[in-house]
């Protein structure tokens, strides 16, 4: 199905003489492993990085003395959280309590799967490929959701709610945006938009207007998703502790923060993906080189995530009146009508 | 390989299910539904139907759930367990239920599935082309008078809603 594949299976079948069924099996599982390793590194860095450009906005240094500019600083954080006690409060619903996490960082392991890293480097290149994201995304909702309730918190349970409220809502003008550059590109499938892209060139440019508002819609809505400020009324430190997490100790919390940053991950992957080439070199410095795409690929998506950050240390947060009216009374009339402005760009072929 | 897969999902379905209904907690057993609903997506991705798949994750998981967990948080009580129904509901049910589980495998037993040779995925853009083709096997009209459904269902609750506030400024 992908070229990582074959890859794999080739070389277990010609070089290491194993039966055709026996490799297949141990792809899988040599795949998988390499996602959980690559999804817990990603998780680590960017909570690093997170840490780094929040000292920067403010003039601090940082974590810096671990490792080189303080890199392992967050391997021994996650190292201190494993050997944490588990705690809870009496009341809870253990059983619920218990699988709350694993919604969260099952689905953001699901949709880390589909990410085209590069041209060869793509587990799963499935024909619905931006719906599936959307689709496995809105189920960890599900797991905020429940964390806030089981933990029998009043303050975990108003996080809770209102992530759901929050979520439910942006989920809407970020499928909207979708839907307009699908118009634009023609496909639902990650590779096949990237290939369009390298004929037309990147989306926002050859989508010019249409794609500058969907891109500016779809970096609003995507920080909404992602829980972030100043969108983050769902743990907002000040009101509520720390929202539906409040409750939740030691690793059991590591995996919802481990989840939100590789989420903030997905959200940036997936604006590069539609809007600035995935893969693609600038210019086509690099074409034809196998495997440098990586290199452009987490380049382009940590500037996505520096402009995050970013975000984070310019704005205040919302109050929740404000968050709804911005989604319902805003974003969603504009990325409507957005769908239209692409619908008849495209039609008139004033694309470039 | 298919096989294994199929009876697994399957067993977790019907072990969901039945966990579902005999829960006495009411957010458990919409988690234990929310697993039967994961479970028909996994089956519908193992026949390769990833469209099906990913509406069925969206609608039903996605949405559908997340809805019940709402509307379910607004009532009282929810930490309690359930009281047992009435034994006259219990038979009820249970006939009802029986009845139905009678009729689907009399309906499965006595019809000739056709086997399926070739394996195809439809693309979204099939289903798309489909949907929106007002020739023969079309489904243009469904689909504009389910919109139009959909529709009066939002108008209707933007009344209802309306009405609530100008109760609440008249008094």
């Amino acid at each position: 199905m992908t070229a990582n594949k074959t890859i794999i299976t080739d070389f277990l079948v010609d070089q290491m003489q194993m039966p055709v069924d026996i490799a297949f099996w141990v792809e899988i599982v040599v795949v998988a492993a390499v996602y959980l390793g690559v999804f817990a590194l990603l998780g680590l860095f960017l909570v690093w990085m997170e840490r780094r450009a929040a000292a920067f906005f403010q003039q601090r240094l940082g974590p810096n003395r671990r490792g080189p500019a303080g890199l392992f600083q967050t391997i021994a954080d996650a190292l201190k959280l494993v050997s944490k006690e588990i705690t809870g409060t009496e009341k809870r619903d253990k059983f619920l309590y218990t699988i709350a996490p694993y919604f969260v960082i099952v689905t953001a392991l699901m949709a880390l799967a589909v990410l085209p890293f590069s041209q060869e480097l793509q587990a799963f290149d499935i024909n619905l490929g931006v719906f599936f994201i959307t689709s496995v995304s809105s189920v960890a909702v599900i797991g905020i959701f429940l964390a806030g309730w089981a933990s029998n918190n009043k303050f975990s349970l108003l996080g809770g709610m209102r992530s759901g409220i929050q979520m439910i809502s942006y989920e809407l003008s970020i499928g909207m945006v979708i839907v307009a550059m699908t118009v634009l590109t023609g496909t639902l499938q990650l590779s096949e938009i990237i290939s369009f892209q390298q004929e037309h060139g990147w989306s926002i440019w050859s989508g010019h207007i249409p794609a500058i508002i969907g891109f500016m819609i779809f970096m609003i809505a995507g920080t909404a998703e992602s829980n972030r400020t100043p969108f983050d009324l769902v743990e907002a430190e000040s009101e509520l502790g720390s929202g539906y997490h409040s409750e939740y100790s030691g690793m059991n919390f590591a995996y919802y923060f481990l989840a939100e940053f590789v989420n903030m991950f997905i959200i940036s992957a997936m604006v590069v993906i539609l809007f600035f080439g995935g893969w693609l070199s600038p210019f086509g410095i690099t074409d034809g080189i196998p495997y440098v795409g990586v290199f452009w690929f987490v380049f382009k998506t940590l500037g996505v995530v520096m402009l995050m950050m970013w975000f984070r240390w310019t704005f205040p947060r919302f109050r929740i009146d404000q968050l709804l009216t911005l989604e319902w009374k805003y974003l969603i009339p504009i990325s409507m009508v957005n769908i239209v402005f692409m619908a008849l760009v495209v039609w008139l072929g004033l694309t470039f | 390989m298919e096989k294994i897969v199929f009876y697994i999902l399957a067993m977790i379905m019907i072990v969901f299910a039945v966990m579902s209904v005999t829960s006495r907690n009411v957010m458990r057993a919409i988690v234990f539904l929310l697993f039967v609903m994961l479970g028909l997506a996994g089956i519908y991705f193992m026949i390769d139907f990833f469209f099906l798949a990913a509406v069925q994750m969206t609608v039903y998981a996605g949405g559908i759930i997340i809805l019940y967990i709402t509307s379910i948080m607004l009532v009282e009580r929810i930490g309690e367990p359930l009281d047992k129904p009435k034994p006259i509901h219990q038979y009820i049910a249970g006939g009802i239920a029986s009845l139905g589980a009678g009729m689907s495998l009399f309906a499965i037993y006595n019809y000739d599935f056709d086997q399926v040779t070739e394996e195809t995925t439809t693309t979204i853009a099939d289903v798309g082309r489909t949907l929106l083709n007002y020739g023969d096997g079309g489904y243009i009209l469904p689909f504009e008078v389910i919109s139009i459904l959909l529709l009066a269902a939002m108008v209707g609750a933007i009344v209802i809603a309306k009405s609530y506030q100008k109760k609440e400024s008249s008094n």
